[in-house]
């Protein structure tokens, strides 16, 4: 019997990856092979997709891009004992692209049967869970802090304070929501980990969970992502049936139980308070804080909210132990990082390394520069809300504060390349456009501001009254900075202005 | 795609009763309605406020927030295209046009086939753009002329 994995990630299917996995199994039976297919998560490697994986006597062979017209070839050619054909890319484990990766958060993604707690468990998975269930709840908390993790969501928090607070808070009830809204364009290592590696994510939550004193947890996953809302599920029912979710965690005799809510297609859901709201059943408005959630958070319960690469992270962390963690990275930033190469980039997917890594090796050598061909103009990164660095600036070093430094922002690690097509005016305006379509509408300099900005935004790229215009535009940035509630009206003004003082041409003006 | 049940207030009132002792229910009832029959009828409205014991303004302020819920009939099918960023980077808005063309409405709009084109940020399939959600399978690497098979295919479907 050889095992096959052609993998069942969204991104593969976006591509193919069904039709190719059923001529696989179709072709290998035809030509008398006995094989077992396994929809495994994507190694990452998105410019490969679909990727298909062949296991010859414990050494994986992989083949990539395939599509369905290619499996017969590949089949005639003897792929089911490794052989070479034009698409191959040898073992997979000493392909350049990831070996030269630290994978630690997405070490299983890609490699593991998903939904297979015995492949898990071979992993190294249940380890860190087992380790925490035989320390105290204090010590489980200083050990998240000791290794320095941070959130992954955006804003960098160290996760071991939140934890600490919500530990120490006295309440009936406490929570862990999981923030897996994941709305920032460019992005999408939540939704691999979640569909390749859903039970980590539900170890971490369990863990934070014992630690803090809470019972249950939620995921709110936003309804863009059908297939991980399903995964995410399947894995919640597995766990439970194996008894590490439920009234007794792995025997311990604790409580700890997940469900997942879907999201209804709001970005600023994504924020934590208006996540809250949403997951109370209300609008998704932004509360003010404080209190903060740590204290006042679900139904006005002390609540630990961790972006899905945060909590994914946990697992390891008690694994492994805190200097293991620590040991990795760079000053402040700590561990690594999973940065998402997207857009207009010839080898786009996961690169999970540790911090400091420069973004000129992340585009030029991860990234091999664009998929068009032509050459780099612009580079946004950390989101939509993050800003754009022209082609000549790119040696700045991929950390919180390194990238504060050059004014930018790391984000949830989404980096959009954009050739020299891109018509940055047209950016600053889909900036305060998008703003304008998301604002939760709590506060005027966000909601009208935002709409003002895509009028005047029009009228400078119009020509009319340019330099009046552009001083309006500077006003309204400095009023939406300094007079939001959250971040979303806060740092729209930072892609805007970022794209007008770099590409004044783009806008009428002299370069 | 039209395998909702036609609206029916006795069947609306099973749905809500089973999400009632749910926590933070109005939401995910509006959802569960949506489930059920494609849409939120605005007599489900009072229905949910009573039972949920919340105001009627209540569940109409969440039911005219969220993007997803809508309160008219489903469409046919639905063509929903990535705009942001990472789409636009490699041509989403060739695929827009193509598609805008085909079905000769603008985004946002619903064809005389029934077919809904629409807008939607971000699929998480960034390095695979352009991405597109049709009827809630995602495909990746689309191209214009691709675009135009795509409504073809779900033209001869509905035909
Ligand atoms: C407009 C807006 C959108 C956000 N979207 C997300 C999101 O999709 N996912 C996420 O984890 N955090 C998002 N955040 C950050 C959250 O507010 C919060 O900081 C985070 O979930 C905390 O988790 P962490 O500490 O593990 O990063 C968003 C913030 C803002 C202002
Ligand atoms: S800045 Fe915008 S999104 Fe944030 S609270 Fe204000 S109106 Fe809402
Ligand atoms: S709300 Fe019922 S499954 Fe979507
Ligand atoms: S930006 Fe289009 S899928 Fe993410």
């Amino acid at each position: 019997m050889i095992t096959v994995y052609v993998p069942g990630d969204s991104a593969a299917r976006s591509v193919g990856a069904d039709t190719v996995a059923a001529h696989l199994v179709a072709g290998a039976a035809a030509r008398g092979h006995d094989v077992r297919l396994v929809r495994n998560g994507s190694r990452g490697m998105l410019w490969l997709e679909p990727f298909v994986e062949v296991d010859v006597n414990g050494t994986r062979f992989g083949y990539g891009p395939v599509s369905s017209d290619d499996v017969d070839s590949l089949l005639d050619a003897g792929i089911l004992e490794g052989a070479h054909h034009p698409l191959a890319h040898g073992n997979v484990d000493q392909i350049e692209w990831l070996a030269r990766q630290q994978r630690v958060t997405f070490a299983r993604v890609g490699v593991i049967d998903p939904l297979s707690l015995a492949d898990y468990e071979a992993h190294g998975g249940l380890a860190g869970l087992r380790h925490a269930l035989t320390m105290a709840d204090d010590d489980v908390v200083a050990e998240v802090l000791a290794s320095g993790l941070r959130g992954r969501g955006g804003a960098g928090f160290p996760a071991g304070i939140k934890w600490r607070t919500v530990l120490e808070a006295q309440s009936d009830q406490k929570y862990v929501c999981c923030n897996a809204d994941e709305g920032d364009s460019g992005t999408f290592a939540d939704r691999m980990l979640m569909e390749g590696d859903p039970f980590t994510l539900l170890e971490g939550m369990t863990i934070a969970g014992l630690a803090v004193g809470a019972t249950q947890g939620y995921v709110y996953l936003r309804s863009e992502y059908p297939d991980a809302i399903t995964r995410l599920n399947e894995a919640i029912d597995i766990a439970r049936a194996n008894g590490w979710l439920g009234n007794d965690v792995l025997g311990s005799g604790r409580v700890f139980d997940i469900e997942v809510r879907e999201g209804a297609g709001s970005y600023v859901c994504g924020e934590e308070t208006a996540m809250l709201e949403s997951l109370e059943g209300r609008r998704g408005m932004v509360r003010p804080k404080p209190p903060v959630p740590a204290l006042q958070g679900l139904f006005g319960k002390p609540t630990v909210i961790n972006n899905v690469l945060t909590l994914a992270s946990v697992p390891m962390v008690l694994a492994d132990g805190a200097a293991a963690y620590q040991a990795l990275g760079t000053g402040r930033s700590r561990g690594t990082q999973v940065f998402q190469l997207a857009g207009n980039i010839a080898r786009g997917g996961i690169v999970e390394t540790a911090f400091g890594v420069s973004l000129s090796e992340l585009v030029n050598d991860f990234g091999a520069g664009t998929r068009s061909g032509r050459s780099v103009r612009a580079v946004q990164v950390g989101g939509p809300l993050g800003a754009y660095l022209r082609a000549d600036s790119l040696d700045v070093a991929m950390d919180y504060e390194a990238l504060a430094d050059v004014g930018a922002m790391l984000g949830h690690g989404g980096i959009v390349v954009f050739d020299d097509t891109v018509d940055m005016a047209q950016q600053a305006r889909f900036a305060m456009e998008f703003c304008a379509v998301e604002s939760c509408g709590k506060c005027t300099p966000c909601r009208i501001g935002s709409r003002r900005g895509v009028e005047v935004i029009d009228r400078v790229i119009a020509g009319v009254d340019r330099e009046a215009n552009l001083m309006l535009l500077d006003d309204l940035c400095t009023l939406m900075t300094d007079g939001s509630l959250c971040a979303m009206g806060g740092l729209t003004p930072l892609p805007v202005r970022s794209a007008l003082r770099q590409w004044p041409e783009d806008f009428g003006g002299n370069p | 795609m039209s395998a909702f049940a036609p609206w029916s207030i006795e069947q609306a009132e099973v749905v809500v009763n089973k999400c009632a002792s749910r926590t933070g229910p109005v939401l995910l009832t509006l959802q569960a309605l949506q489930c059920e029959f494609g849409y939120v009828h605005p007599d489900a409205v009072p229905l949910v406020a009573r039972t949920l014991n919340v105001s009627r303004a209540e569940v109409h302020g969440v039911l005219t927030y969220y993007h997803d819920l809508r309160t008219s009939p489903a469409p046919a099918h639905a063509v929903r295209i990535c705009v942001a960023e990472a789409c636009q980077s490699v041509g989403s808005g060739a695929v827009v046009q193509r598609a805008e063309g085909e079905l000769g409405v603008s985004m946002g709009e619903r064809s005389v086939d029934a077919i809904d084109l629409e807008s939607v940020y971000c699929l998480g399939d960034c390095a695979l753009g352009p991405a597109a959600l049709v009827d809630g399978q995602l495909l990746g690497r689309l191209s214009p002329p691709q675009i135009a098979a795509v409504i073809a295919s779900l033209r001869s479907e509905s035909a």
